[in-house]
């Protein structure tokens, strides 16, 4: 895989870092000129990540959380959010809309359908007790020049 | 994150601005909930208008005041969100369950 560009770094898994996800993404990408949309788009699809992160892979416990962000050629962005948390058991279960093992905390169970959406293709893996890993890919449109 | 309820009448307009997502979504669902138990209006307008950002916990946000309004005889709606956040609300499908103007 040809990387023009690559950032990656760790936070703990608070709640608060879910915005600081998003805002360094944001910063990130601003070299690739997004428009508002595409750019609302992956900041959403990264902050269902990290929050699925905070919530369900850390649930009982606090951890790190690693995001990368990669430029690919032809104006791809590929994303990955990994935890070492407590994994999820049944992953096709997981990303069926609706879904949620947090309904006490008002979790609409809609964040794998809101990635899926919002990107261009979604990748899960997870092993119970190792953590689960996001990766999700976006191409950006041309702007003609 | 701001909230700054106003009423006249039965029917109360909820002013918020900033971001909505599972970190702050907490602190509205504890004030928009307080005010509907306390005040009961009829009407609850939550004005999106200075929102910049919303996940899929504002749905979660949303669906709960929905249904404490419904329980108090009351009905929710969501006013001028932003177009990117009304499409997560018609992923969502809450465009069938509040108002959206």
């Amino acid at each position: 895989m040809e990387v023009l560009n690559e950032i990656k770094f760790t936070m703990p898994s608070k709640s608060v870092n879910e915005s600081t996800a998003r805002a360094v993404v944001s910063s990130f990408l601003t070299q690739t000129d997004p428009t508002v949309e595409e750019l609302s788009d992956i900041r959403t699809a990264v902050s269902e990540a990290v929050t699925n992160a905070v919530v369900h892979g850390y649930r009982h416990r606090k951890g790190d959380i690693e995001l990368t962000v990669k430029l690919l050629p032809r104006r791809e962005i590929y994303i990955r959010i990994r935890d070492k948390g407590c994994g999820i058991a049944d992953v096709e279960k997981a990303m069926q809309p609706l879904f949620t093992t947090a309904p006490e905390e008002e979790r609409s169970g809609l964040g794998f359908s809101v990635m899926e959406s919002f990107m261009d293709s979604l990748t899960v893996k997870s092993t119970v007790g190792k953590g689960t890993t996001v990766t999700m890919r976006k191409r950006l449109a041309t702007h003609g020049n | 994150m701001n909230i700054n309820i106003k009423s006249a009448g039965g029917h109360a307009v909820a002013v918020l601005s900033g971001e909505i997502d599972h970190h702050n979504a907490r602190e509205l669902r504890t004030e928009l909930d307080r005010y509907i138990i306390t005040a009961q209006p009829s009407e609850l307008t939550m004005d999106f208008t200075g929102i910049t950002f919303m996940d899929s916990s504002g749905i979660g946000l949303i669906m709960g005041r929905s249904r404490l309004m419904n329980e108090c005889g009351g009905s929710l709606e969501i006013k001028d969100p932003q177009p990117y956040i009304r499409r997560v609300l018609k992923l969502a499908g809450m465009d069938r369950i509040v108002k959206i103007t």
